[in-house]
């Protein structure tokens, strides 16, 4: 038998059954190759996470001042802008997704289609946040302090931190003795 | 942890037994989790990661009786390590190639690895042999909640486990399944597949190369979503659509062996008689001619190889494995005799003798 689309002969018999009749073809190598791999239509959505950004950023219809106002805002924490989380796709720490609630809430909606978690939660207790972030943020002070040889405050803030981690009781010596 | 003995064994995921491992090479689960009083590490310090990393290594690398691990200090290692532990899937390339403070925990089988300082805090990972995607969540769960005791996850009541990417978020975990689908290639579906797979937003990536051009036909196939579903539903997503790609590529095969048999047997012939004799051969054209010859062992057109020497060779080819088993650093056309002489070795051996594990 030839191949219905050149003079070879058929060597691929397919049925095709996903319109209305089945169809019979009756092909060579190379057309039947090209029949199965004929693309299909519809694009696949870029799911990159710059592209959902854009995307979100786009739909909600800002003006290039709105946007530049949203870039600069920053994370009283960690002082990461929203620009720079733009540019690297990277968050700088738990608390912008505290900070930044209202801009990534769209893009984790576009992302994961859900914006609420229903999985697995840590056994223990959280603990307090607001303590976890302040040593974010002490720590990041305490940096800035040293390099601005600001010594003074640099060791008010030492004591402070040293103040908060014997605090919060869920340190590597508490757990390991609750354990 | 003793690189040159490591080298002269197999990992976990190239055992080449557990279900279905003529198709399914391996299962894999990773969990992203971040320390709550540390920012992520794109606002790490040096003295931040520095911290992070000590903190991990006191609290998580040991568990007696529960876990044996041992640990790798990255920063500390050659390149040529480095690599090493990449091509074992051990660490990723991210950890491989980043900066500063940073190192992986790793069991003695090779299934559990715990990676620091990554894109997050910690990595942990669980890869088990063959379609196990239900006893790899059973166990990475208990390596997490022995972790979980001794440190404080950076967590949101709505968001879940904080990630430095959102397309983390929520459970932190990817499920993934790596398959060997030459039939699928070969017969042009491949790509068929990968667009059915988008659409019920599961991600499909080549092992060592990009998109469908995967060196040794070799593709993962995970999930995209991390939010908004429990852990078991994940797997089971992902678990779900392995038997269909199993029945896609066996049908491929099979369609192969009936249509096309000399083809196919020619192929497979010449891929194996490359190997056997070639005398410089390149990493890449290696993958592609193992890859026939791994298909052609399966459908038992070479009955005196076995699956798990293929698979050996599959690692032991690679650059670092192969200068880490001569002993010597070698540039790039070196390898490329050594790994011909390599081959030669193991493929011309007496028959029946399954065995790349004698150097």
């Amino acid at each position: 038998m030839k191949c219905q689309k050149c003079e070879k002969s058929a060597t691929f018999h397919i049925t095709e059954l996903t319109g209305g009749k089945p169809l019979e073809l009756h092909l060579c190598e190379e057309h039947a190759r090209d029949y199965l791999t004929e693309a299909e239509p519809e694009q696949s959505s870029s799911t990159g996470l710059a592209g959902a950004l854009a995307n979100q950023l786009a739909a909600v219809g800002q003006t290039a001042e709105e946007l530049a106002r949203l870039d600069q805002q920053a994370c009283p924490i960690c002082g990461i802008t929203f620009f720079e989380f733009r540019n690297q796709g990277r968050l700088g720490c738990p608390h912008d997704y505290v900070c930044f609630r209202k801009e990534l809430d769209p893009l984790i909606l576009n992302i994961h289609g859900e914006i609420e978690h229903t999985g697995k939660t840590p056994k223990r207790s959280v603990g307090s946040t607001d303590r976890q972030t302040e040593l974010i943020r002490k720590r990041r002070e305490l940096k800035e302090a040293i390099s601005g040889e600001d010594y003074e405050r640099a060791s008010k803030l030492r004591d402070e931190i040293r103040q908060i981690e014997t605090l919060k009781g869920d340190g590597p010596k508490g757990a390991s003795e609750a354990k | 942890m003793d690189f040159e003995t490591l080298a002269r064994t197999s990992g976990e995921w190239l055992r080449g037994s557990g279900p279905e491992s003529d198709i399914v090479i391996s299962s894999r689960i990773r969990l992203a989790r971040n320390l709550a009083d540390f920012p992520f590490i794109s606002r790490a310090t040096p003295a931040d990661r520095s911290e992070i990393e000590r903190t991990l290594r006191e609290r998580v690398t040991s568990f007696p009786e529960v876990l044996e691990l041992n640990y790798v200090d990255v920063a500390k290692l050659e390149p040529i390590d480095r690599q090493f532990l990449v091509e074992r899937q051990l660490i990723s390339r991210e950890l491989s190639d980043a900066q500063g403070a940073r190192g992986v925990a790793i069991d003695e089988r090779e299934q559990v690895s715990l990676m620091f300082n990554e894109e997050d805090h910690l990595r942990i990972q669980v890869m088990q042999s063959g379609l196990a995607l239900e006893s790899a969540w059973q166990r990475i769960n208990r390596i997490d909640d022995l972790v979980e005791s001794r440190v404080t996850y950076a967590f949101n009541d709505r968001l879940g486990y904080l990630t430095a990417c959102p397309t983390n978020v929520g459970t932190g975990m990817r499920v993934s399944v790596m398959m060997h689908l030459p039939a699928l290639v070969i017969t042009r579906q491949i790509d068929k597949l990968f667009r059915s797979l988008q659409k019920i937003s599961l991600a499909v990536r080549g092992l060592y190369g990009e998109g469908s051009q995967a060196m040794g036909d070799f593709y993962q196939i995970s999930n995209q979503i991390t939010l908004g579903r429990a852990e078991a539903d994940l797997v089971k997503q992902v678990g779900d659509v392995v038997p269909t790609i199993i029945e896609y590529e066996r049908k491929a095969r099979e369609f192969l062996v009936r249509d096309s048999h000399e083809t196919l047997h020619d192929r497979v012939s010449r891929a194996y008689g490359i190997l056997r004799t070639a005398q410089t051969i390149s990493s890449e054209e290696t993958m592609h001619l193992l890859s026939s010859v791994r298909m052609g062992v399966n459908l038992g057109l070479i009955p005196e190889l076995q699956i798990p020497t293929v698979n050996e060779l599959f690692i032991y080819t690679q650059p670092a494995h192969l200068q880490k088993l001569s002993g010597v650093e070698l540039d790039s056309s070196d390898r490329n005799i050594e790994r011909a002489r390599y081959l030669r070795r193991h493929l011309n051996k007496e028959e029946g003798q399954s065995g790349a594990h004698r150097n």
